[in-house]
């Protein structure tokens, strides 16, 4: 039976593309189920915001992607036509939104970790990366403002907010070290000026993160194992439920447009 | 002396880019992408118009409504065939909106960009006046508001809530 699937050609450069891409749309989707069900109407608003942010970064990116294959697919392909194992997004952005206190924690996580490595990313010697990431910049820099604040509220707030943002930062905890992986694929390109050497950046994105974690009496967990394969295609149950609902239109209906 | 063919050139380039500045926002429809700072830039060659955009912010709804108003202005001002590009680099800035633009922004009811606003410090907000009573007293209700360029803002003078338009 014909799935519709598409095989990406194996590359670097498109590889690292991709899970850049993946990792933005991942969780601007997740970010997206909130939509019509966050506690407050501002919260609604302010994360679906972030989801858009997201989603267009992941079409930057996997425009980018389509630019670099040249086989003829558009920004969509990627999005809709690739099985699960041919993601590349770290575990982090795939676990279910929980509630609120544990949206935020991971927003806030992966925020503090996007934010330096857009900024690094804006020197790289690959123009339309560099373009992407500074654009990409500005948005998570407001991201990281604005799940910074919740933390602190959440954690310093009353002891159910505090109980439930403390338990989402240690169930989460161990999908942190990912986020610093660089592979062998990855790392010549960040020999070559393209990448960014993310395993460099532990210790800025600890700094921010103790800080605020910090300021919101919540309590650092200890880095024990970390969960990891994600970069590789092994992900967790959750993203298949996800890419089913995601990718059910272009599965069902190939080619539907409106 | 200009060459004949450079004049017809520049002349065509001009009245691309007149045509191509009155297209507006859609989401803000007093204010053209010119005041916005969302035109790049306007190329002419072999009688083809390529017009250059950027967004301002990645995932702006607004774009692909932009993109066809454009080709449709020029095409009515049978300005035609006509191209739109979309560039990222260098990454739109609320420095590019016009003096026109602000003042365009301010009498539709959204405060423009507050110059200088702290990017990452928490808990910090703006100084931003009220777009209808000119009170300082305001305050952020949402950092997040009915479009991704915009927060939302309340009077705590004349009780009006407002649009801020977010400095980027």
């Amino acid at each position: 039976m014909d799935t519709g699937s598409i095989t990406v050609t194996d590359s670097p450069l498109l590889r690292y593309t991709l899970r850049r891409a993946d990792d933005a749309l991942i969780l601007g989707h997740r970010l997206s189920e909130w939509c019509g069900h966050a506690p407050m109407m501002e919260e609604d608003m302010a994360l679906s915001n972030m989801a858009l942010d997201l989603i267009g970064q992941a079409r930057s990116l996997y425009a980018y992607a389509a630019e670099v294959e040249a086989v003829g697919r558009d920004e969509d392909a990627y999005a809709y036509l690739r099985d699960v194992t041919a993601y590349g997004n770290v575990l982090l952005v795939e676990q279910p939104n929980g509630d609120f206190a544990r949206t935020i924690v991971r927003q806030y996580l992966y925020s503090a970790f996007i934010d330096v490595y857009w900024r690094r990313l804006m020197a790289s010697t690959d123009a339309t990366l560099s373009a992407i990431a500074a654009k990409a910049e500005k948005e998570s820099a407001y991201h990281l403002r604005h799940s910074a604040e919740w933390v602190i509220r959440l954690g310093d707030g009353t002891p159910e907010s505090h109980l439930r943002a403390q338990g989402a930062l240690v169930d989460l905890w161990a999908f942190t070290g990912e986020m610093f992986t660089v592979d062998a694929s990855e790392r010549a390109l960040v020999d070559r000026g393209i990448a960014v050497d993310a395993d460099a950046l532990r210790d800025e994105w600890r700094a921010t993160v103790t800080r605020v974690v910090a300021q919101a009496t919540l309590t650092l967990p200890a880095d024990g194992w970390m969960q990891q394969g994600g970069r590789d295609g092994r992900h967790s149950e959750h993203l298949g439920h996800l890419l089913s609902e995601l990718q059910f239109m272009q599965r069902s209906y190939p080619g539907a447009s409106w | 002396m200009t060459p004949p063919d450079d004049l017809a050139l520049a002349t065509l380039r001009d009245a691309a880019r007149r045509v191509a500045s009155r297209v507006v926002d859609p989401e803000i429809p007093v204010i053209s992408i010119a005041d916005l700072g969302i035109l790049r830039d306007v190329v002419v060659s072999d009688g083809h118009v390529e017009v250059v955009i950027t967004p301002t912010y990645s995932g702006c709804p607004a774009m692909n409504t932009i993109q066809a108003e454009i080709e449709q202005a020029l095409a009515a001002a049978h300005l035609s065939p006509v191209s739109v590009t979309t560039v990222l680099s260098p990454a739109w800035t609320t420095d590019w909106i016009t003096e026109t633009g602000r003042q365009q922004l301010l009498h539709y009811g959204i405060a423009p960009p507050v110059h200088g606003e702290g990017r990452t410090a928490l808990f910090r907000t703006a100084a931003v006046a009220c777009p209808r009573c000119k009170s300082a007293d305001t305050s952020q209700l949402a950092p997040f508001g009915s479009t991704a360029c915009k927060a939302l803002w309340r009077c705590n003078h004349c009780l009006e809530p407002f649009d801020y338009f977010k400095c980027h």
